[in-house]
């Protein structure tokens, strides 16, 4: 299969690295074992929200931020360029309404309780901003063992603003529907789609709120059709409604993948899934092929004239750490940095300690290219982006969604000067 | 295209443990999106396989899985969620039983062989309203369900007096499978047309009966590994004398490329691993011709916009959507990608009268997208897929090489 641009993988980063060389005229293939961690992520875009104290601007805390971790791979790219790929999603995706930017943080509760520091949030949950507090009723549905509304309200009153703010916070359940004895978010999602269904959950919900209250609801509203579903519940709840994101599968990445899926379908992109990089075809400091297996007893070549590698990190199996310690990356075998010394440990006892694995991954260039063996870019042709790139910390710096989106906007701008 | 000799066969059911419970896979699954007997993949596959013991205790809600394997396909932990499940329900069948209707629906060439001689007859039947009722109290096939025509004819037949070409430069092997050999052999006929068109003599093996996967997905294993063996002993010698496979049922090439080693355990078997590896799809065979420089593309314009949906068992060869590719070589032709994922069909599933209104249902995005391009022709790769397609929209449901063979301009 021949093409410009092969992208591995199916996550944000990989996404947003494809549709953009797609939009730019080139003939763009991404190959994916599975779909990415936007199924299991919120679709906030996290840029920077702990360092390791609550970050209020990430604008201005980024500087001192990459002084101190020089190895980041925000340091591989400017500011301007962060939010250059915030203002392209705003507008790529356009149906979600992302808002915010990089100079404030909001804060939006998560589903414990937590009021979580992100710069971009979609539409749907842009009144669950918690910066000057607030009067909030969490709505519990009675079938959905994965939201529990009392447990996040009553976190969430306890809960320290910078501002110095209060929130109030309470807990309202309704009892629609009646007979489904297991449903998850999506069937949720579809049942919100039906207005018979919507119109009988506000007229549960209406007497039970009271004057000043913003109503969250479990992320859950809506699919295809969210923006119609947020907007007749605001009218007949006659107040805000927000959507707070929880446990996968999130409601929200799944209409972020889409959108950014059929955006890639309507530019001519090529989307192969269930397809596994096995190695690659490489000539001099170029790859010219890379080896995908096939359905059948043989393996695929695709070749393009340029690579990005958005494979994801160790839970994704781009990165596979062995029994000894030996860390490997899994596509092409490339050098993997941030390793600590097999005899010195790899993990710490917390879950949220600085583990010394956890900066693992591909260290690059300026222009995000994989270094080889001896410090330089191992290929003039291929690029790397997302949570396969060393030097991060997404889930304690808060900054997955952040750094998958910069970075496949950035390796997607390093390919479109070459190939302009 | 080099052969992968040395990879391990993925154990199928050690794949479980790779399951983080992501959910993914439930967000993709087209039955449980639309009908709550079915639990989702997830809980029937990797969640449930570690109860299951050599003694059983097997939650029939099982049965409710449609086989159409996008679970496996969209996992990005490669966890065989399909396979898994296909595995477990043919335990099932085999403690419970197997219905009836389904050891007869799931013998294809043998309704083809039957039905030939008699075409207008049996046409006649299965499109009569009192025979279908009668079908569906007896052997519960819902009335409504597709069924495909009797050509009367077989492409067999066809493929013995059609004379070789003389000026062909090079040679591949054509696997039809049965439905193109009772039911649709112009699509035969028009395949040969194309190869040949691109300097091809195309080799017809006799005896390629069924490829064992419809008795795979109605959980009769031991005559699925029968058909698969007898039919990979008919297509292994041409693979061994280095000819490429191509095949115009996705589904059934899929069956021989890799369900048959995965779900049926037969990795074993040295004539089926030396067809897998020379196994194409048609329309991936003929992009990758083009890639070379050698396909014609001497297309005439198409004025037209044709729907295209790519069936599930094409994701299935993980290979994208080649017939996108094709098509965008034809002047003037507009196509219509379907996002949605299943016409719900799913080989015999929808055939079934438990199961209709979920097929339907299924397929409703797909039929509403059919229906709303106003075209006089969709396309798509699967025969099932397209009876399904025509029988819910009444839009005549074609295969991408017809489409090709149109844009030719070729005739005969």
């Amino acid at each position: 299969m021949r093409s410009d641009a092969v992208v591995v993988g199916a996550g944000l980063s990989g996404l947003v690295a494809a549709l953009r060389l797609a939009e730019a005229g080139l003939k763009t293939t991404v190959v994916a074992q599975g779909v990415g961690s936007t199924h299991l992520s919120p679709a906030s875009i996290d840029v920077l929200g702990y360092a390791p104290d609550l970050v209020e601007s990430p604008a201005r805390a980024l500087p001192a931020f990459l002084a101190e971790h020089p190895e980041h791979p925000y340091a591989r790219i400017s500011l301007e360029l962060i939010e250059q790929s915030v203002a392209w999603l705003r507008e790529r995706a356009e149906g979600l309404g992302y808002t915010g930017s990089l100079r404030e943080n909001l804060l939006v509760p998560t589903a414990a309780g937590v009021p979580a520091p992100t710069a971009v949030v979609p539409a749907s949950m842009a009144a669950g901003d918690l910066r000057s507090g607030g009067r909030f009723a969490f709505v519990g549905l009675r079938a959905m063992k994965s939201f529990h509304p009392a447990y996040l309200a009553e976190n969430l009153a306890q809960a320290k603003l910078p501002s110095g703010a209060g929130i109030e916070a309470r807990a309202v359940r309704i009892t629609e529907p009646g007979s489904e004895p297991d449903v998850g978010a999506l069937d949720y999602a579809r049942a919100f789609e039906d207005a018979a269904f919507r119109r009988a959950v506000a007229s549960e919900l209406k007497v039970q709120l009271q004057s000043g209250e913003a109503v969250g609801f479990p992320a859950v509203l809506g699919l295809d059709r969210h923006a119609e579903v947020r907007r007749e519940l605001e009218e007949a709840l006659e107040r805000p409604v927000f959507e707070v994101t929880g446990l996968p599968p999130s409601v929200p990445g799944i209409r972020l993948f889409r959108a950014l899926r059929s955006a890639f379908r309507r530019a001519g992109g090529r989307l192969v899934m269930g397809a596994v990089v096995v190695g690659a075809g490489t000539s001099e400091r170029s790859v010219t092929s890379l080896s995908v297996r096939a359905a059948a007893g043989r393996t695929t070549a695709y070749e393009a004239r340029w690579f990005v590698l958005a494979t994801g990190g160790f839970a994704s199996g781009a990165l596979h750490v062995d029994s000894y310690g030996e860390v490997r990356e899994t596509a092409l075998g490339l050098p993997v940095a941030g390793v600590p010394p097999v005899e010195e440990p790899r993990f710490l006892p917390g879950v949220f300690d600085d583990h010394p694995m956890s900066r693992a991954g591909l260290a690059v260039d300026e222009r995000l290219r994989p270094l080889g063996p001896e410090g330089a870019a191992a290929f003039h042709n291929l690029f790397a982006a997302g949570a396969v790139l060393a030097g991060a910390e997404p889930w304690r710096e808060r900054s997955g969604n952040g750094l998958a989106l910069a970075t496949g906007f950035a390796a997607a701008s390093h390919i479109l000067e070459d190939a302009s | 295209m080099q052969t992968l000799d040395s990879e391990p066969l993925e154990l199928v059911r050690g794949s479980l443990d790779h399951c983080v419970k992501c959910t993914i896979c439930e967000t993709f699954c087209p039955v449980s999106n639309v009908t709550p007997l079915f639990p989702g993949p997830k809980y029937v596959g990797p969640q449930a396989e570690r109860f299951r013991t050599a003694d059983g205790t097997f939650d029939a809600s099982l049965d409710y899985c449609s086989g159409c394997g996008i679970c496996t396909t969209v996992c990005p932990q490669g966890v065989k969620i399909a396979e898994i499940n296909a595995k477990a329900r043919a335990r099932m069948k085999a403690e419970r039983g197997v219905p009836l209707r389904d050891r007869i629906i799931a013998r294809s060439s043998l309704m083809g062989r039957l039905g030939t001689p008699v075409a207008p007859l049996g046409n006649w039947f299965l499109q009569n309203h009192a025979f279908r009722a009668l079908l569906e109290r007896v052997l519960r096939i819902h009335r409504s369900a597709p069924m495909p025509r009797f050509a009367g004819r077989t492409f067999q037949g066809w493929a013995r007096r059609h004379p070789a070409p003389a000026n062909a430069t090079r040679a591949v092997v054509y696997f039809h499978g049965c439905s193109t050999n009772y039911y649709e052999p112009r699509l035969g006929e028009m395949t040969v047309a194309v190869l040949e068109h691109n300097g091809f003599r195309v080799l017809v093996p006799r005896r390629q009966d069924c490829c064992g996967l419809p008795l795979q997905s109605n959980g009769l294993m031991d005559d699925a590994r029968r058909y698969v063996r007898r039919l990979a002993s008919t297509l292994a010698p041409y693979a061994r004398r280095g000819y490429d496979i191509v095949a115009t049922s996705t589904s059934c090439g899929l069956m021989l490329k890799r369900e048959a080693i995965e779900m049926l355990d037969l990795g074993d078997d040295e004539d089926l691993r030396v067809v897998s590896a020379h196994m194409y799809d048609i329309c991936e065979y003929l992009l990758w011709l083009h890639e070379r420089g050698e396909l014609r593309t001497d297309f005439r314009p198409l004025p037209i916009t044709v729907p295209y949906h790519a069936p599930c068992q094409q994701a299935g060869h993980w290979m994208g959507k080649p017939a996108l590719d094709l098509f965008a070589l034809i002047p003037e032709l507009t196509v219509a990608e379907s996002d949605a994922d299943c016409c719900g069909i799913a080989g015999t599933y929808g055939l079934k009268a438990e199961k209709y209104d979920i097929a339907m249902a299924v397929g409703a995005r797909l039929f509403d997208q059919v229906r709303e391009a106003r075209s006089e022709v969709a396309a798509c790769d699967s025969e099932t897929c397209r009876w399904q397609i025509e029988r819910a929209t009444g839009v005549p449901s074609v295969h991408p090489i017809e489409v090709l063979y149109r844009a030719y301009g070729l005739s005969g």
